[in-house]
């Protein structure tokens, strides 16, 4: 991540991180959760579901910050983010 | 990361507030109604609500739908009339809140009338209308708020019929709340439905949400993704905007933000306070059906 001014906390802070699950069966395909992911860390895959469509899979999965845009745009109530505590403390470079 | 390989099993957060044995609902892909689905039920967590204390009720429509899909208390009333239903369900329950969620064929068409003077009396409700500028259950006819030109079933040619403003038409009727975001802004729409919500009186969010299959369709936008990224592209935000020049034209640009947020007594405390002025110590306050009353 590139930083304009290093923050003063920069050693207390921790990027948070999160693991995503995919209800596939529950997709329609629609592409919300893939073109609004800040961090690109959808993309739509190449299989099907019982229904015909194509649900997301994960391509980054370490890139996810678990900020629920997925989950929350997603009309189909099909992703969802869990939040994940890692051990190391990440800081932000 | 690990997916697990038995996918169905895993509980989607939403499920404590949804149907689950309706689900997967009938909205067709890239529709925003689910969207906004999610946006209510987070803004109803994060004011921590009883679940048992909230009421949502609904008309006709895909929106209308909405009220059979979440897991509260909620009644699908018949075309247009919502909003008489929630007002019974508010005076009756005064303590509870009552939640209409809506769409704009259904409120503003049919349920015109039953809008503007609930409005008027500030009964104290949260009106969501979801606005997908047509009638989209029953084949794309056009609707009091389809945009001049727009195209829809009965529209063949374009629309020549001038549309509602539903924020001016809120706020002149009398609403102490008005607000309208679109489906793309989901934090917005969730933090407006809480305020709206938590407001006292007639509060009225209105949400613009796409409608791939008809709307998108007879128009050639696209299919509801290109709408989001239209809204993206030209949701213009602007608190305090005069409901006057929020009109919305086709393919214009979308002002969107809080419009008015004002304090005036609601119709239970305008009833009260006046048969106690004529009635004096002989009158026992209306607070509804579950108290000694």
């Amino acid at each position: 991540m590139k930083l304009w001014r290093t923050p003063l906390d920069v050693d207390k802070l921790k990027i948070p991180r999160g693991e995503l699950h995919i209800i596939k069966e529950r997709c329609k395909g629609c592409g919300f959760c893939v073109q609004y992911c800040p961090k690109g860390v959808l993309k739509l895959s190449d299989e099907f579901n019982s229904k015909g469509y194509h649900p997301p899979e994960v391509v980054k999965p370490d890139e996810c910050v678990n900020c629920d845009l997925c989950e929350m745009l997603c009309p189909d109530f099909a992703i969802f983010c869990v939040r994940v505590e890692t051990e190391e403390k990440e800081v932000a470079n | 990361m690990s997916v697990s390989a038995n996918q169905m099993t895993e509980e989607h957060p939403m499920e404590k507030l949804l149907r689950m044995d309706r689900i997967p609902h009938i909205w067709c892909p890239t529709c925003g109604l689910g969207t906004t689905v999610t946006a209510l039920a987070t803004a109803i967590d994060d004011l921590k609500l009883n679940y048992d204390n909230i009421a949502v009720v609904s008309g006709i429509g895909c929106t209308g739908r909405v009220a059979g899909y979440m897991k509260l208390d909620s009644f699908h009333t018949t075309h247009g009339r919502a909003i008489p239903f929630a007002v019974g369900l508010h005076i009756a329950r005064p303590e509870m809140k009552t939640i209409v969620f809506s769409g704009d064929g259904d409120l503003v068409s049919i349920g015109g009338n039953h809008f503007i003077h609930t409005a008027r009396r500030n009964v104290d409700m949260t009106v969501i209308c979801v606005n997908n500028f047509i009638y989209a259950m029953t084949g794309g006819q056009v609707a009091p708020t389809t945009p001049l030109t727009a195209r829809s079933s009965t529209s063949p040619y374009g629309n020549y019929e001038h549309p509602f403003n539903l924020p001016r038409l809120a706020a002149s009727s009398g609403a102490t709340y008005v607000a309208r975001w679109t489906a793309l802004h989901v934090r917005r729409l969730t933090q407006a439905i809480a305020e709206a919500i938590s407001k006292k009186g007639f509060s009225f969010v209105e949400v613009i949400a796409p409608c791939s299959t008809l709307y998108a369709r007879l128009n050639k936008l696209g299919s509801g993704l290109d709408l989001m990224k239209f809204y993206h592209d030209n949701a213009v935000i602007k608190h305090g905007a005069d409901v006057n020049e929020v009109d919305i034209d086709f393919q214009s640009k979308i002002i969107v933000g809080k419009f008015v947020d004002i304090e005036k007594p609601t119709y239970l405390e305008c009833l009260n306070e006046g048969n106690e002025r004529v009635l004096g110590d002989k009158y026992k306050p209306w607070g509804g059906c579950n108290g000694d009353n």
